[in-house]
């Protein structure tokens, strides 16, 4: 390491990969459903999709979890996003193809997916 | 990428009750479950709760699990990794409340802490410098290399009041301004990380769970003084810490924190480690000195300070592990932060080493001020087995009892001295009602007299004798006269030792006389130990209205002491009798007591 410059882009860089060890209200939950059903449907590549398509863009504000069934199992896999201040959006069927929208236009500009959440699925 | 951290303290208190073999679980359950790609599992230093160990923690929930055991590894893997569902049976009791889980920092443990020394402590992976320098480690170093001349290092080590967390107090900043104001040339920076008061284990921790701090601090030093060479002095008795002080060294050279040219502005520190041999004077400052150069461990009179003429000779400074752990935050926060936090004379905080009689045993850190109720009842959880706290032992063999009557005291170095103990290395052994102080008095004194180095006659001597005088007393064979003999020689060695571990040697009799003389007379008049602790004044007696005459004492006697017919009061022979409590444990009717 020759310089300042150097160090502070090294601790940038190392800063993303800690991120998850600290509890913050600030941070955007992105919970994927992991019971049985969920997993059955295909949940695993799904919150692999999302871990993946998070540390790609360095989003250090957001952690995802696992949950259990909560109870709509036809709906698996289901993916409950929460962010603070916002009521919580819960997308369903979520296939892993899906999750770079929903990271772009909800996680990072806000914007949920209409229609991947559960409101449009009905229709 | 992982989703999920897995931390688990590799401190040497949670190393000893397992946590290697809860690693190397997760590792293979991870694997079997095919999960070695999404979850990390990463060794920590101490989190400071290790009568709870082995401690683990689940990012991102925060889920701090308590005492697991290799068997239910599977279960978390299967229930929190995969599932989700945190496994609240295994949550350290205190962060569920209301069948909901409540964050670590809201703890009764937790919550009056401040971590400063100890904030990397249980978060970071200590064998790995990227791990630190994601929690701006070695930032400071880069600004006082790159923004700050030494005189402004120093400025701000004095602004910020920090004073050697050592012991002595004495405040940082002076020490490190002699030894600047030195005439260029050879300067050394050392460390000292010789803990050797029974019952201190926080610059242990520290090494253990974040050596990098003192690494960083110690090249600030050593550019605040002019030195390109330092010394970590450290007991070989620490194995965990000494092999990841290795680890850390290695790392940091590796990246060119430490060695020549260090970020390009041409400023040049390395560093070593010395391992000492397991003697007490080696933490008395001329003593480690003389240790490093490798003499035997000796100590000389001062002055010269070591600032003006110290290792080989040089202006030397020579800190603490947690005075230096205190070092990078002050120059990233600054003075003015530091300075907020404790009390008048004493900024900033303190680690404190819980033992002895208590519920939390382990490490907290607080700021100075706070009291030593608030240490003890609230973040300690107070005395188990609804015992009373009877005293608080700071300062290992050189400090002395805190009774009952002071535990309001706000704890900083001037209020501690103030009441004849003192901070010490910050080693707090909770004692309740069945510790006897002559006793204890009598354990410190064993203690100086193995450890005495033998150079100056008033500590080889005079400890030997202080110990032989409490010897007699807790035996029941001593005069009133002894007990002014007594109290003459504690301020005979303290007048007259050479260094500061003799001058201090007789301070735990100085302060139990000082709170407990009562519990002195009742050994020496009544030849009574009120607490029940010297065998020597004890008799164990049998109440023959409450004997059923089962005979379960009588069969458990080790020496055959008890003898009686069934179902009549049985009678134990004192001379037979060692007292070893056994028939008062087995008794089933309370009819068996020590007088």
């Amino acid at each position: 390491m020759k310089s300042l410059a150097e160090l502070q882009a090294l601790r940038d860089q190392m800063k993303n990969k800690i991120g998850i060890r600290h509890d913050s209200d600030t941070n955007i939950r992105v919970v994927v459903g992991m019971a049985t059903c969920g997993i059955a449907a295909g949940a695993r590549p799904v919150l692999q999709a999302f871990t993946e398509e998070v540390a790609k863009r360095n989003l250090t504000h957001v952690s995802v979890q696992q949950t259990g069934c909560i109870g709509i199992c036809q709906y698996e896999p289901v993916v409950e996003v929460y962010a603070p201040d916002q009521e919580k959006v819960t997308y369903v069927k979520v296939t892993p193809e899906m999750v770079p929208t929903i990271v772009t236009n909800h996680i990072v500009n806000g914007t949920p997916v209409t229609e991947y959440t559960i409101g449009a699925s009905g229709k | 990428m992982y989703r999920s951290h897995i931390l688990v303290c590799g401190g040497t208190g949670c190393t000893s009750s397992g946590s290697e073999r809860i690693i190397t679980a997760f590792e293979k359950e991870l694997a079997a479950t095919g999960l070695t790609q999404e979850v990390k599992v990463i060794k920590t230093g101490c989190f400071g709760l290790c009568a709870l160990g082995p401690v683990v923690v689940v990012y991102p929930e925060g889920a701090f699990y308590s005492q697991v055991k290799p068997e239910d590894i599977p279960e978390i893997v299967e229930e929190h990794l995969i599932k989700g569902r945190i496994v609240k049976r295994l949550l350290y009791s205190e962060t569920v409340e209301d069948n909901a889980v409540k964050s670590l920092n809201e703890t009764d443990f937790y919550k009056k802490q401040v971590r400063v020394a100890l904030r990397n402590c249980g978060v970071i992976n200590p064998e790995d410098i990227n791990e630190y320098i994601a929690y701006d480690g070695y930032m400071a170093l880069g600004k006082v290399l790159t923004e700050m001349t030494p005189e402004q290092v120093i400025q701000t080590i004095l602004d910020s009041g920090l004073r050697g967390r050592g012991g002595g107090g004495f405040p940082t900043g002076r020490k490190w301004s002699f030894a600047a104001a030195q005439p260029k040339g050879q300067k050394y920076v050392c460390c000292n990380a010789d803990e050797g008061d029974p019952g201190a284990f926080m610059d242990r921790s520290v090494l253990e769970g974040d050596p990098h701090v003192v690494i960083e601090a110690m090249a600030i030093a050593g550019y605040a003084i002019g030195a390109s060479q330092g010394y970590i002095y450290v007991r070989a008795e620490y194995p965990i810490a000494v092999k990841r002080l290795q680890i850390a060294i290695g790392q940091a050279r590796e990246m060119g924190l430490l060695g020549k040219d260090i970020l390009g502005t041409g400023f040049d520190f390395d560093l070593d480690i010395r391992l000492g041999a397991g003697a007490f004077v080696c933490g008395e400052e001329t003593a480690l000195m003389t240790s490093i150069e490798g003499h035997r461990g000796e100590p000389r009179p001062r002055p010269p300070f070591p600032a003006v003429k110290g290792l080989f000779g040089k202006p030397t400074v020579l800190n603490n592990v947690e005075t230096y752990a205190n070092i990078p935050r002050i120059i990233l926060n600054g003075a003015d932060w530091f300075r907020s936090m404790g009390t008048e004379k004493s900024k900033g905080t303190k680690v404190f080493a819980l033992g002895g009689k208590i519920h939390n045993t382990g490490l907290v850190e607080v700021p100075m001020g706070t009291t030593l109720r608030e240490i003890v009842e609230e973040i300690g959880g107070g005395i188990p087995n609804g015992k009373k706290f009877k005293a608080a032992q700071t300062g290992g063999p050189s400090g002395g009892c805190i009774p009952a009557e002071h535990l309001d005291i706000p704890v900083d170095y001037d209020n501690l001295i103030a009441i004849g103990s003192m901070m010490g290395s910050g080693g707090l052994i909770v004692m309740d009602e069945d510790t006897c102080m002559v006793d204890i008095a009598k354990f410190f004194l064993e203690f100086t007299v193995d450890e005495s180095c033998g150079k100056c006659t008033p500590c080889r001597i005079g400890t030997k004798r202080l110990y032989e005088l409490l010897d007699k007393i807790t035996k029941g064979k001593a005069t009133m006269d002894d007990l002014d003999k007594l109290e003459k020689l504690c301020y005979h060695i303290k007048e007259n030792a050479l260094c500061g571990l003799g001058q201090t040697a007789p301070n735990p009799v100085l302060s139990t006389l000082k709170y407990f003389r009562d519990e002195y007379i009742a050994h020496i008049v009544d030849k009574k130990c009120p607490a029940g602790v010297c065998k020597a004044l004890l008799t164990v007696q049998i109440l023959p209205d409450k004997c059923k005459g089962c005979t379960i004492c009588a069969r458990n006697c080790p020496t055959g002491a008890i003898t009686g017919k069934v179902k009549e009061p049985h009678v134990i022979d004192p001379d037979k009798c060692v007292k070893c409590g056994v028939c008062i444990e087995k008794c089933r009717f309370g009819a068996i007591v020590k007088k």
